[in-house]
């Protein structure tokens, strides 16, 4: 089986680590090995926090810098800041809501221009899909499922060989009941918002 | 039920590596469970705790990682399964008793797990602990896999009741935290019932028993040596004559590396799983087969040396690389791209990297460092310190905890941490060296780990400066696990008892105590300060709950604040305090209504009182 590999970012609290079990989750009902790192501890406290997903035949579980196959950001500057682990061959798919970190407002440099940030994607990755996904996610219901409308627009994607029915049950399984509608919603929202996408 | 008692075997689950470790000590049926919690080891006793509370596991959070270790070794000669767990350097608080337990022994299967973290994602160090087992003489095993770290373990206790030996599991954080499937195997049957046979001969070490008990020692490992040499966890993949030795996570690199090269036919991988005492026969074996040996192993050349000795003794002569300038480094963990780099320059095979992306047009984007969290309590406190303490030439000690984010500017508290409880002990010595006034700050769980022996240094040697203990009534920064501080009837569990740190303070003798309540910023700056002013040993005691912690149980019921037309853009909110609610629009200071829980600190140093209640 051919290994394909995911790199997702986030600010800490943006609930990637629920996202990658949700993936976790989908290749298991689908059969494909899969193998992902995570960080925790002092990381968590607001600063970055990186998932690798391996899908596949290769049995390590990290991603080395320049060879993720899809970068999936959950915040624009991080989005951009994960560039050194994306080649031209790489798909990027970017949530635009902006979460500037604390160092801007005491005045430690300056937060990146959001359509900068998006042409600079475009012109050095493989495809780019930029969307404000934190929007969706208060379409859906709540705040809380940037991460689920985005696993929506990777899903669109089809990069990972899932259906869509394989992760809408691992949705079931994995996040909580009292969020499951909203979750769902979430996911179409965001699953929409990649297929209508043109740069 | 907790998911992982489910007595489901063949069923397949995708697992954290810690959770795969809990269920392999629950499979083996582990009776007895203690720790200290601390990153990368923490969801392994996070776990077992929730467990405990639906079975006859017994587990316990002790008050630090040597006091777990002889609480779990005296389970372990009663006849109970033990499983005693803690990062790397936890290992060197509890490397007292391990060194002489390792003499001592077992009478039922123990594993003593160590959780290492190359490139230091959330430690002070990166240190080895491989070299522990040879320094104790004790077995170890290293998985290479989520899944295997299961199957390990079992093996771990088993062998530990073998050879009447603690065992040694050594993982490193990308073990601890991958996911990866795992299917559960049959639950071992727990024997919770324990009974201690006296064997003073064995278990009293006087000289004169320890001199006997070192002979013993040895012979044990012989018999580990015997066993080591069939271990099923010592594999050998390929028969080429480029060798490639690798332990842990590094295997799985080489195994891809190999693969991506294309010398499948050309490569043979030895790998150590078993790694104390190692295989010698095995290794030898396989050397002189090789032509030339590459030795993958984060940290340091432990491998390395050994096999080039062993090279030695068999007269074998080829070269056998590890660490060098043009190879690997001690530094940091590796990946896989490096090792395939590495490997393929080391056997002369041709390989392009995959092509970096010109980023010469990308703006410097502005770093995201960890930060307290909005309403934290460390904030108000490191705020008021410094403005009482303000015009003095300050020392602060700081210690192990979220609280050492408080060293990053605006807040900049925390000159000097080296281990847990070093902020009470190092603030003796700088006060005795320097004419500086000292300051220091130690977490509540931390002050329980080893601050209470440094103050009782400090007011038995007359030592002079101020400590603030930081009672947030949780171990925070690990994933809210208790501390003796804490009050269990906010887990909804009993029997506990509670052990109050005023009490502690005042009996040790310190004679200026004063308590504050943080998010009472002027009256607490005024208490402060009357607390640096004194000659001696003065403790401050700042209360408040962890507001993550407290948003969890409920006890904390945002209410945000706004920013009101009132503002005149001093900033002085963001400028000192930097809470991260804050943001700019259009260069005005805004608060995050989502994020702000309310702790009011902000309103309280605004000069123009310009930050008000969000009413609904």
């Amino acid at each position: 089986m051919e290994t394909t590999r995911l790199i997702m970012v986030a600010v800490g609290g943006q609930g990637n680590l629920l996202a990658s079990k949700v993936l976790g989750e989908a290749a298991l009902i689908s059969g494909v090995p899969v193998r992902m790192s995570e960080i925790h501890g002092m990381a968590q406290r607001g600063g970055v926090v990186e998932s690798a997903i391996v899908f596949g035949d290769a049995t390590s579980s990290i991603i080395s810098d320049n060879e993720a196959d899809i970068l999936l950001g959950f915040e624009p500057a991080e989005t951009l800041r994960a560039l050194n682990r994306c080649s031209k061959n790489t798909k990027v798919i970017t949530n635009t809501a902006t979460l500037p970190p604390f160092t801007v407002s005491i005045g430690m440099g300056v937060y990146p221009d959001v359509e900068k940030t998006k042409e600079l994607l475009t012109e050095k990755c493989a495809s780019l899909v930029a969307f404000d996904a934190m929007k969706l996610a208060k379409e859906a219901g709540s705040p809380m499922s940037v991460n689920i409308v985005l696993l929506g627009a990777l899903v669109q994607s089809g990069s990972l060989g899932f259906t869509k029915e394989n992760v809408i049950e691992a949705i079931k399984r994995r996040t909580k009941q009292s969020f499951l509608d909203k979750n769902l919603k979430a996911f179409e929202l965001g699953f929409e918002a990649a297929q209508n996408y043109s740069s | 039920m907790h998911k992982l008692l489910n007595d489901a075997p063949g069923e397949k689950i995708m697992l954290l590596g810690n959770e795969a470790i809990a269920r392999g000590a629950i499979e083996a049926g582990v009776a007895f469970a203690a720790t200290y919690p601390g990153t990368p080891s923490s969801e392994i006793s996070l776990n077992l705790f929730q467990m405990s509370q639906e079975s006859d596991l017994y587990f316990e959070y002790s008050t630090n990682e040597k006091v777990a270790l002889e609480v779990a070794a005296a389970a372990a000669n009663s006849g109970l399964r033990t499983f005693c767990m803690m990062k790397h350097v936890g290992l060197n608080v509890a490397a007292d008793p391990l060194m002489t337990l390792a003499y001592v022994g077992v009478t039922a299967g123990m594993v003593i797990l160590t959780a290492d973290d190359p490139a230091m994602f959330s430690s002070q160090n990166e240190q080895d602990n491989r070299y522990y087992a040879k320094f104790g003489n004790l077995p170890m095993l290293e998985p290479s896999s989520v899944p295997e770290a299961k199957e390990m373990i079992k093996y771990a206790f088993d062998l530990s009741e073998e050879i009447k030996q603690p065992v040694l599991l050594r993982t490193t954080t990308r073990i601890n935290h991958s996911n990866a499937f795992v299917t559960f195997g049959d639950i071992k049957p727990r024997n919770t019932e324990g009974r201690f046979e006296r064997d003073p001969h064995r278990c009293v070490t006087v000289p004169a028993v320890s001199r006997g008990l070192h002979v013993k020692l040895l012979e044990k490992m012989d018999k580990a040596k015997e066993i080591c040499e069939d271990s099923e966890f010592n594999l050998l993949e390929g028969s080429g004559k480029f060798g490639i030795v690798a332990n842990g996570v590094s295997f799985h690199y080489a195994e891809d590396a190999v693969k991506d090269l294309g010398i499948e036919d050309k490569a043979s991988i030895f790998r150590l799983g078993f790694s104390n005492p190692m295989p010698e026969k095995q290794i030898k074996d396989f050397l002189s087969g090789c032509e030339k040996v590459l030795v993958i192993e984060e940290g340091e050349p432990f491998m390395e040396e050994a096999f080039k000795a062993f090279a030695q003794e068999e007269g074998i002569t080829i070269p056998i690389n590890g660490k060098s300038e043009t190879l690997f480094s001690k530094l940091y963990e590796y990946d896989p791209a490096m090792v395939r780099e590495k490997m393929a320059g080391y056997f002369g095979i041709d390989y392009t990297p995959t092509e970096k992306l010109p980023t010469d047009n990308v703006p410097e984007i502005p770093i995201r460092p960890p930060n307290l969290c909005s309403g934290c309590s460390h904030r108000a406190t490191f705020y008021e310190v410094q403005k009482a303490a303000k015009g003095m030439d300050i020392v602060c000690p700081t210690d192990i905890g979220c609280y050492t984010l408080g060293f990053l500017p605006p807040l900049s508290t925390g000159d000097f941490v080296i281990c847990m409880g070093s902020s009470v002990s190092s603030s003796c010595g700088f006060g005795q060296a320097t004419d500086q006034k000292v300051i220091s700050f130690i977490g509540d769980s931390t002050f329980f780990h080893s601050g209470i022996t440094g103050l009782v240094n400090a007011v038995f040697n007359n030592h002079n400066f101020t400590l603030v203990i930081l009672e947030n009534d949780i171990t925070a920064m690990t994933g809210h696990q208790p501390h003796p501080g804490v009050d269990m009837d906010r887990f909804g569990l009993d029997g506990y008892g509670r052990v109050n740190i005023e009490n502690i303070v005042r009996a040790l003798g310190v004679e200026h105590i004063s308590i504050v309540k943080p998010f009472k910023v002027k009256k607490s700056i005024k208490t402060i300060k009357e607390a640096l002013e004194y000659k001696g040993v003065s403790v401050i005691i700042s209360q408040e709950p962890c507001a993550l912690y407290a948003k969890s149980l409920k006890l904390l019921k945002p209410r945000a604040f706004k920013v009101s037309d009132k503002c005149v853009d001093h900033k002085d909110c963001i400028t000192s305090i930097a809470c991260p609610s804050f943001y700019l629009e259009d260069g005005k200071v805004n608060i995050d209504a989502n994020t702000c829980v309310g702790c009011a600190v902000c309103a309280q140093i605004c000069p123009e009182n310009a930050i008000t209640p969000l009413k609904k």
